[in-house]
Formats: structure tokens, sequence, C-alpha cells
């Protein structure tokens, strides 16, 4: 099949995310990596695809009301799609900055919300675009290349 | 080095054989796990404090060769079950964190951290 970019996809998996689901959080990556893994992927692509979507799975737990992540594999990419409907983020740039977090002390205590989900998401990207709707939600598209590797 | 000799150095008992094989190839101690998922290298040890679920996930998306939850803290009812789901040799001690890798280093592990 073909997308809408006319990339052949080899596959293309859909997983839905919870909030606040504490005990599931983190299923959708690990369900992403075994997938990835019995594709025979490079391990360090792997491993890039699964601090993004752990980390795009994560946002979504916790400061959204429920979302989902498509992820399409082409022969060049791995495209994840991260959905959800929430609150939405007022200020993309300053929630982009190393740190910056709105997370309750209570999340923090578990050992999230140090700031670091979205830089991360970025460092391990080859592309990243985020777009957020205040009241309504936001959607997370990351590429990754097979080839770049590390 | 085998997870068998670092669960000896943590006076840590399990009767998996398979466990006892697994491949250790250094450590992590932090309980951020936006850091742990950045930074900690495949085939770890990883030292926390954290007790919740999500501690496996991370564990399990990282390779780690096997958590310890340190300073007499006890891993949920949940984190348990997903440990064993997951695969993911799980060990909780009095030891405090420092105490911990203590021990491993002088056993000859270092950190190690994904990009060197
Ligand atoms: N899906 C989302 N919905 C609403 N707000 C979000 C979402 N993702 C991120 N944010 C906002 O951006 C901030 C920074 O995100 P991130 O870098 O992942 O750090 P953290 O999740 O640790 O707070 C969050 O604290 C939150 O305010
Ligand atoms: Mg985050």
């Amino acid at each position: 099949m073909a997308d809408i970019r006319g990339v052949e996809t080899l596959m293309s998996v859909t997983y839905d995310i919870a909030a606040r689901d504490f005990v599931r959080a983190g299923e959708a990556a690990n369900k992403l990596k075994r997938l990835l893994q019995q594709l025979g992927l490079d391990p360090a692509v792997i491993r890039r695809a699964a601090i993004a979507a752990y980390e795009a799975e994560m946002n979504v737990v916790i400061h959204s009301y429920g979302g989902q992540m498509k992820v399409d594999i082409t022969p060049e990419t791995i495209e994840i799609l991260c959905q959800d409907s929430g609150p939405g983020i007022p200020d993309i740039e300053q929630a982009l900055q190393e740190g910056y977090s709105t997370a309750s002390e209570e999340i923090r205590e578990m050992g999230f919300g140090a700031g670091m989900g979205l830089p991360n998401i970025q460092r391990s990207a080859d592309q990243f675009q985020i777009e957020s709707t205040v009241g309504q939600g936001t959607t997370l598209h990351v590429t990754i290349l097979h080839e770049a590797g590390e | 080095m085998k997870l068998a000799e670092v669960l000896e150095a943590l006076s840590l008992a399990v009767d998996d054989p398979e466990m006892h094989n697994k491949e250790v190839e250094g450590g992590y101690c932090s309980d951020l796990l936006s850091d742990v998922m950045a930074k900690a290298a495949a085939r770890s040890i990883w030292v926390t404090n954290q007790v919740h679920p999500n501690v496996v996930a991370v564990a399990s998306l990282i390779d780690a060769a096997a958590v310890i939850i340190a300073g007499g803290m006890k891993p949920e009812e949940e984190t348990v079950k997903k440990a064993e789901e997951l695969g993911i040799p799980l060990f909780s001690t009095d030891l405090t964190a420092f105490d911990v890798v203590g021990r491993l280093y002088a056993l000859g592990l270092r950190g190690k951290s994904r990009n060197g």
C-alpha cells in the first residue's frame, strides 16, 4: 500500500494509549521495539525509535486525556505519529526547552517530569514536528532513518 | 561478566540458571526515567530507588541486564508481575544505591552510557 506521500509502507501498526495508566505506560513503546527487533533493524536505530516512542507515549499518559500512536515502517524510515486529545501546549518553544515541565510533584516523585522528554525525542529523530491546539490536543511526528544509525 | 557474579556480590540469591548466565557489561544509577532511557547502555545493571511498573517498561526498552531496587524499597506488585512477563531480572536490597554501586565497582563493573 502507498500512503499520501507516495512512499511504500512495509508495515503499519497503531497502539492506543490511555491517560494516567501507569501500569500499562510504556507498553506501546515496548511492542514497537519488539516489532523492530523482529524486522532485524539496527540496534542503534531501534534504540532511537524506542526513546522517541517511549517519551511520546509518556507525554500522552501524563499530559493528555489519551491518544494513539501510529507507526509506519517504510524501506527507509520509521515514522511515528502520536496524536492525543488533551489540553495541548500553549507555548511549544518553551515546552521544547530542556528541563521545562508542568508535571505535578506526585509525577516527579515517580521519576517523570524531568523536562527531558521532548528534547530527547528531538535528539533521537532525523525529522521532528510538533503541532498543538490549546483545548484540543497535540500531534507529534517523528521520522527516524534506518541508515543514519547513531 | 555474568549476572551470577553481580548477584553474589550483593548477596542476592536466585536459582534460575538462565538468569545466572546473563551477560552484564556495565552499570547505570538514576531515578529519572528519561535520563535512563536516553543514556543507559544496553546490558547494564540499573540501580534505582523507583518501585513502580514503568521501571520495568524502561528496563525492557534499554535491554537492561537487571534492575536492582536499592535502599530497602520494595517493588510494587504490578512491577514484579511485569518483570516476570517481560523477562527482566528484578531484585531489591536493603543496601543503599551508593553501596550497591560501590560493590559492583569493586567487582570491576563500570558506568556505561549509550554514547560512550
Ligand atoms: N502531549 C502533550 N499534551 C500536553 N502537554 C504536553 C504534551 N507533551 C508535552 N507537553 C508539555 O510539554 C512539557 C515538556 O514535555 P517533556 O519535555 O516531555 O517533559 P516532561 O514530560 O518531563 O514534563 C510538559 O511538561 C507539558 O507541559
Ligand atoms: Mg515527557
